[in-house]
C-alpha cells in the first residue's frame, strides 16, 4: 500500500505540491489527472524517489521514503514522459543492465524473459534501442519499470507522442500489468485515464482537488444531476408539471414537435421518480427519461475550475 | 561494489559503441606523437632518460586535456538525456554513481596511455631507459589524469550540460595547474599552501623523472576523494532541490 501525507515539495518560494495526501491500495491502477503545470510529475518523482518531498511523510508498504529511500526504490518502477534508454544498448543487454541495478541478485535472465514477454519485445531483443521506433521505445520504458517486479509501477504520461493504435496497445498493456502490480498513471489524456483506471486523483495547482471513481467525481460535480425526458403532451401541461413538481431547478426545452417535448431538466437533487410521478400526474406521456452522464472531461474541467476558460 | 562495477561496465560499454572514447583517444594520440618528436626527441642528440622526462612532460598534458573531453558527459549528458533518472530510482547509493562512473572514465584514460607505450619502446630499442622509470611516469599519468577526470566529473554534476561541464572542468584544472605561478607571488605560508595545492608543478615533476613519493600519491589520492566527494554531494542535493 502507497501512503502519501501531507507532501508537499516547495522550488524555492513556489509549491510544486502542497499538502498532497492519498493512499493506494494494492492492485489499483489509479490516474493521476491534472493539466500541465499542475504538479503530477513531481508527484511522481517524489514517489519514484527521484526527489524528497520538503514536507510530509511518503511510504511504500509501510518502509518511509525519506528515511529509506533506497528500499522504496527498489519497490517501484518507474517511467518518466521521456523513457530513461541508452540508444547504444541492446533491447536484452539493457533490460540485464537494468535489471542488475535494481538489486536482483538471481533469475536476472527469467526476469528480463519475462519483461520482454510482458511488453512483446521478443523480435527486437537483439536491437539496439536507437533504431527502434517511438512505440518500441516506450514500451521498452515499460519494461525497464517492470523488469523488478516492482510492488508499485510509476508512469508519467506513457502515451504521450503514440500513435492511435500504440496507444491502444500501451492500455492494453496497462490492463495487463494491473494483474502483477499496483499502478499509478499520470495523463492529461482524459480519454487514456477513463479506459485505464479504477481511481482517479486530480490535482489541480499543486493541491488534491477530489479522489473517486469516475463516476463518484461525477457524482460530487453533478451533485443534483440532471436529466433527459421526452413526453407526449402540451408545452402548458408540462411546464405546469415541471412546476408542481418542486424537484427541477432550470429547464431547457430541445424540441417540440408534433406534440412530443423533449427537455433537459437540472434536478435539485436525484429526484427522478418524484418527477417522473409529476409528470404523469399532470397527464403527459412520459416516453422517456435518462440522466445525463457528465464526460469526464466536463468533471476535470469543473473540479480544476477551468470550466468557463474551456 | 557490484553495483559500482554494472554502472563501470556500462560507462566502457558507452565508449566502445560510441565515436566518443575513439574520438579522444585517437586525438590524444595524434597530438602525443606530434610532441614526442618535436619536444621530446627533438633535434639534437639526448640522453634517453630526459627524451623520457620530456614525454612525460607532453603526455601529461594531454592526458588531461583528454580527462577533461571523458568527464564532461559523465553526469551532465544523463541529465540531459533523462537516462539519470533510471540511476536515480535505482536502490543505488550515490556514491556508488559516482564511483562507478570515475572508473569507467579512468579505465578509459587508462587504455589511452597504454597505447602510448611504443614511444617510450622506440626509446628503448635505440638508447637505455629504467623500466623503474617507465612505471613511475605512467603512475604519474594516471594519478594526474584521475585527479582530472575527478574534477571534471564534479563539474559534470553541477553543470546543466556538457558543454558548460568542460568549460568549468577547463578553468578548474587550469587554476590547480597555474597555483605554481601564484605561489611565486606570494610569502609563506601562502606561497607553500598554493604550491602544494599545485596539481601539476609539484606533484608531477617526481614522477617524470621517474621518482615515486608516497606523498605525491597522497596529493592525487585526496584531491580525487574531495573531488569525487563532491559531486556526490552534488547528486544527493538535486534529489532535494529538484
Amino acid at each position: 500500500m502507497i501512503v502519501v501525507d501531507k507532501v508537499s515539495k516547495l522550488y524555492g518560494e513556489r509549491a510544486a505540491v502542497k499538502d498532497a495526501s492519498f493512499t493506494i491500495q494494492a492492485g489499483e491502477v489509479v490516474g493521476l489527472l491534472g493539466l500541465n503545470g499542475a504538479g503530477k510529475t513531481t508527484t511522481l518523482k517524489m514517489l519514484a524517489g527521484v526527489l524528497l518531498p520538503t514536507a510530509g511523510k511518503i511510504a511504500v508498504d509501510g518502509i518511509d521514503l525519506t528515511t529509506n529511500v533506497e528500499a522504496v526504490r527498489a519497490r517501484i518502477g518507474f517511467l518518466p514522459e521521456v523513457p530513461p534508454l541508452y540508444p547504444e544498448m541492446r533491447v536484452g543487454e539493457y533490460l540485464t543492465f537494468v535489471a542488475r541495478i535494481k538489486g536482483l541478485k538471481s533469475d536476472i535472465e527469467g526476469h528480463v524473459a519475462s519483461a520482454i514477454a510482458d511488453t512483446d519485445l521478443g523480435d527486437v531483443r537483439d536491437e539496439f534501442i536507437g533504431t527502434l521506433s517511438n512505440g518500441f521505445q516506450r514500451r521498452v520504458g515499460i519494461a525497464q519499470a517492470i523488469v523488478h517486479r516492482p510492488a508499485l509501477i510509476v508512469l508519467d504520461e506513457p502515451t504521450a507522442g503514440l500513435d492511435p493504435k500504440q496507444m491502444v496497445h500501451m492500455r492494453t498493456l496497462i490492463a495487463k500489468l494491473k494483474a502483477r502490480h499496483t499502478v499509478l498513471v499520470s495523463s492529461h489524456i482524459l480519454n487514456e485515464i477513463e479506459h485505464t483506471c479504477d481511481r482517479l486523483i486530480v490535482i489541480n495547482q499543486g493541491r488534491i482537488a477530489a479522489i473517486g471513481s469516475e463516476a463518484e467525481l461525477a457524482g460530487s460535480v453533478q451533485g443534483r444531476g440532471n436529466v433527459v425526458v421526452e413526453v407526449r403532451g402540451s408545452k402548458a401541461a408540462f411546464e405546469q408539471a415541471i412546476r408542481q413538481s418542486g424537484v427541477v431547478a432550470k429547464t431547457v426545452i430541445d424540441s417540440d414537435t408534433d406534440g412530443v417535448i423533449v427537455a433537459t431538466l437540472e434536478l435539485v437533487n436525484d429526484a427522478r421518480e418524484a418527477l417522473a410521478q409529476a409528470l404523469v400526474g399532470g397527464g403527459l406521456g412520459l416516453r422517456r427519461m435518462e440522466r445525463v452522464q457528465l464526460e469526464l472531461e466536463s468533471i476535470f474541467l469543473t473540479l480544476t475550475g477551468n470550466k468557463q476558460a474551456a | 561494489m557490484s553495483n559500482v562495477w554494472w554502472i563501470t561496465r556500462r560507462e566502457l560499454t558507452h565508449y566502445l559503441r560510441s565515436p566518443l572514447g575513439y574520438v579522444i583517444i585517437t586525438i590524444a594520440l595524434i597530438i602525443d606523437g606530434l610532441l614526442f618528436n618535436a619536444v621530446a626527441v627533438g633535434p639534437s642528440q639526448r640522453l634517453s632518460s630526459l627524451v623520457l622526462q620530456d614525454f612525460f612532460w607532453c603526455a601529461s598534458g594531454t592526458t588531461m586535456a583528454a580527462s577533461i573531453f571523458i568527464a564532461m558527459r559523465l553526469i551532465a549528458e544523463e541529465r540531459q538525456t533523462g537516462t539519470l533518472t533510471l540511476l536515480a530510482t535505482s536502490p543505488l547509493a550515490d556514491w556508488q554513481i559516482v564511483l562507478g562512473k570515475f572508473l569507467g572514465a579512468v579505465v578509459l584514460l587508462a587504455v589511452m596511455n597504454a597505447l602510448t607505450i611504443y614511444m617510450p619502446l622506440l626509446l628503448m630499442l635505440n638508447g637505455k631507459i629504467s623500466a623503474g622509470h617507465l612505471v613511475a611516469g605512467y603512475l604519474g599519468l594516471m594519478l594526474i589524469g584521475a585527479t582530472a577526470v575527478s574534477l571534471g566529473l564534479l563539474c559534470s554534476a553541477l553543470a546543466p550540460n556538457q558543454l558548460i561541464a568542460a568549460i568549468a572542468a577547463t578553468g578548474v584544472i587550469l587554476v590547480f595547474i597555474l597555483l605554481w605561478i601564484l605561489a611565486r607571488l606570494t610569502t609563506p605560508p601562502l606561497e607553500d599552501l598554493l604550491a602544494y595545492l599545485s596539481i601539476h608543478d609539484k606533484h608531477f615533476r617526481p614522477f617524470q623523472k621517474g621518482l615515486v613519493s608516497v606523498a605525491d600519491v597522497v596529493f592525487y589520492v585526496s584531491l580525487s576523494y574531495v573531488a569525487l566527494l563532491a559531486a556526490t554531494r552534488a547528486l544527493e542535493a538535486r534529489r532535494w532541490r529538484g
